[in-house]
């Protein structure tokens, strides 16, 4: 669906990564998933999609990577295209490291000897250089996100979308794989959205954090996240955040609790 | 801290996480894998000789019907020196083949149908289920009636055999592909073919081979059935057809021999052809113990 929505006064002339615009999905004839969901998304912005369960994360990831269609509104992709993350890495084990990143350069109908190139280079900027011919069972849980990241970036695609990339890892790793993405990001110049229902991985790592309700998801709140990367996420200011985004996330929940 | 020291700190901890986080598992050499898997079933077929002889030196039944294990051994040689155990085991090895390879040529495509198209398995597929379980020397008679004696009726129950497991097998494969998989091939652009050659084909393979090892199972059996049921002077000398030989002149050492020679083939087949693509494929895949 392409329609042409016109810029609001004041918000620049640039067009967005990423815009939704009145996005409302239900599926079949169940209840409303996603209810008039607004939102855009700056060229390199990382946003962060913050919500209890039923709030249409994951809904919301598969309009905007085209997986799905809306059932009312528009979304639109700069470039058209959306790579998407899981949260489990979701390589295909009869490929190695490399051939898995190797297959979305291959299906974008890239040349072999390019192809080769590029893969060394992904490997390279997640720090696998030497585990391009490792099998996926013998990648750890962080090495495989790494690899997942690769291969993402090899879709070369306008957005990253990330799906609880890092919610099945132990914290260290995750830690770890924090500053990594961060550092990627600023070196691809990358625009994400990552969704995620931990409050302190949200602050630690966007420029801006949205607060989606739940059953229908609707944008509750959006908070800036006023200070600069690189942050740690045992840092005064990203816990100070945290506590105020925690307690409105608490009020979206008890609305819930069926005193109405 | 500057940006590169920060950086190379990352770089450090990162390296010391995976090193601490990824297990190499290294493969004994393959002649001690060798020696490990195949010492328990030498053991256990001596095992058998020796009651065999046992049985044989207790006179438990009388000689003609329960020969020595040299006795068989005499004749199998005796057989492999005239060229007939030769000439059995070539003529039925590529009627079970060639049956084998026709199954897979109709029972790959078949499943791929019965599989991906909803309206055609909900017709057929509980027909295939169906047949896996009919024993196909049920067809023999059948296929008498309709062929004549002669290869073709050979060849219809074999295939009638061994294209059900084949299709079957490729039908559990399809419904085993984890969702996530095709959606993954679905987020990095693989649509129709690409999307069949790249995620859906590979994913099946394990189900799939499984599938093939038991339609050759099938075929083989089938073929025996057939081969002891269908005689005419003008079909070669298959393995059924010698102990069925064996039978008429009531000659326990040949029968023996036939058994042996039936034993041979198929396990010869598993070992040599199915067991190594199968347990590469799984190793590959982090699918085995080692």
């Amino acid at each position: 669906m392409t329609v042409l929505v016109a810029v609001p006064d004041g918000v620049g002339t640039t067009t967005p990564a990423v815009r939704l615009a009145g996005v409302s999905k239900r599926f079949g004839s169940g209840p409303l998933v996603l209810d008039d969901v607004s939102l855009d998304v700056a060229e390199g912005e990382f946003l962060c999609l913050l919500g209890a369960s039923g709030c249409g994360k994951s809904t919301l990831l598969n309009l905007v990577a085209g997986l799905d269609e809306p059932s009312a509104g528009s979304v639109q992709v700069a470039g058209g295209r959306a790579a998407l993350m899981f949260q489990e890495a979701a390589l295909l084990p009869w490929l190695t490291a490399g051939q898995n990143v190797e297959l979305a350069l291959r299906l974008r109908g890239i040349g072999k000897a390019e192809r080769r190139a590029r893969t060394a280079e992904l490997l390279q900027l997640v720090r696998l250089r030497d585990a391009g011919d490792k099998r996926v069972h013998e990648l750890s849980g962080g090495m495989r996100q790494r690899v997942a990241m690769a291969r993402a970036l090899a879709q070369e695609a306008g957005v990253l979308l990330m799906d609880e990339p890092f919610a099945a890892l132990d914290a260290i790793t995750r830690d770890v794989l924090h500053e990594e993405l961060v550092r990627i990001r600023a070196s691809q110049r990358l625009t994400v959205v990552f969704v995620t229902h931990n409050v302190r991985e949200a602050v630690r790592l966007g420029d801006r954090v949205v607060l989606l309700s739940s059953r229908p998801g609707r944008v509750a709140k959006e908070y800036s996240v006023g200070f600069d990367q690189p942050r740690r996420i045992e840092s005064p200011e990203v816990a100070d955040l945290s506590v105020a985004i925690t307690e409105d996330l608490r009020a979206e929940i008890r609305r819930h609790g069926g005193q109405s | 801290m500057t940006v590169q020291q920060h950086d190379d700190e990352l770089a450090s901890l990162e390296a010391g996480l995976d090193a601490l986080e990824s297990h190499e598992q290294a493969l004994a050499p393959w002649w001690r894998r060798a020696l490990t898997t195949a010492w328990p079933p030498v053991v256990a077929v001596g095992l058998l000789l020796l009651v065999w002889e046992l049985a044989y030196r207790a006179e438990l039944q009388p000689t003609y019907a329960l020969p020595s294990p040299a006795d068989v051994g005499l004749v199998l040689v005796e057989q492999l020196r005239s060229g007939t155990l030769v000439e059995a085991v070539s003529t039925s090895v590529t009627r079970g083949g060639l049956g084998f390879l026709v199954a897979v040529a109709i029972g790959t495509p078949l499943g791929l149908l019965v599989g991906r198209v909803r309206p055609v398995r909900r017709g057929i597929g509980p027909i295939l289920s169906g047949l896996q379980s009919l024993p196909s020397i049920a067809w023999v008679p059948a296929a008498i009636i309709f062929f004549g004696l002669g290869e073709a009726a050979i060849y219809a129950v074999v295939l009638l055999g061994a294209v059900p497991s084949i299709a079957n097998g490729m039908v559990s494969g399809i419904d085993q592909v984890p969702p996530l998989f095709l959606r993954v091939g679905r987020v990095l652009g693989a649509r129709g073919l690409a999307s069949a050659r790249h995620v859906l084909m590979p994913a099946v393979l394990p189900a799939y081979l499984g599938g093939l090892r038991q339609g050759w199972a099938f075929s083989w059996r089938s073929l025996m059935a057939a081969e002891l049921i269908v005689a005419s002077p003008e079909l070669g000398l298959g393995l059924g057809r010698l102990l069925d030989q064996g039978r008429l002149l009531n000659d326990m050492s040949l029968v023996f021999a036939g058994i042996l020679g039936i034993l041979v083939v198929g396990i010869a087949v598993e070992l040599c052809l199915f067991a190594p693509v199968e347990r590469r494929m799984l190793r590959r895949r982090g699918l085995l113990r080692s």
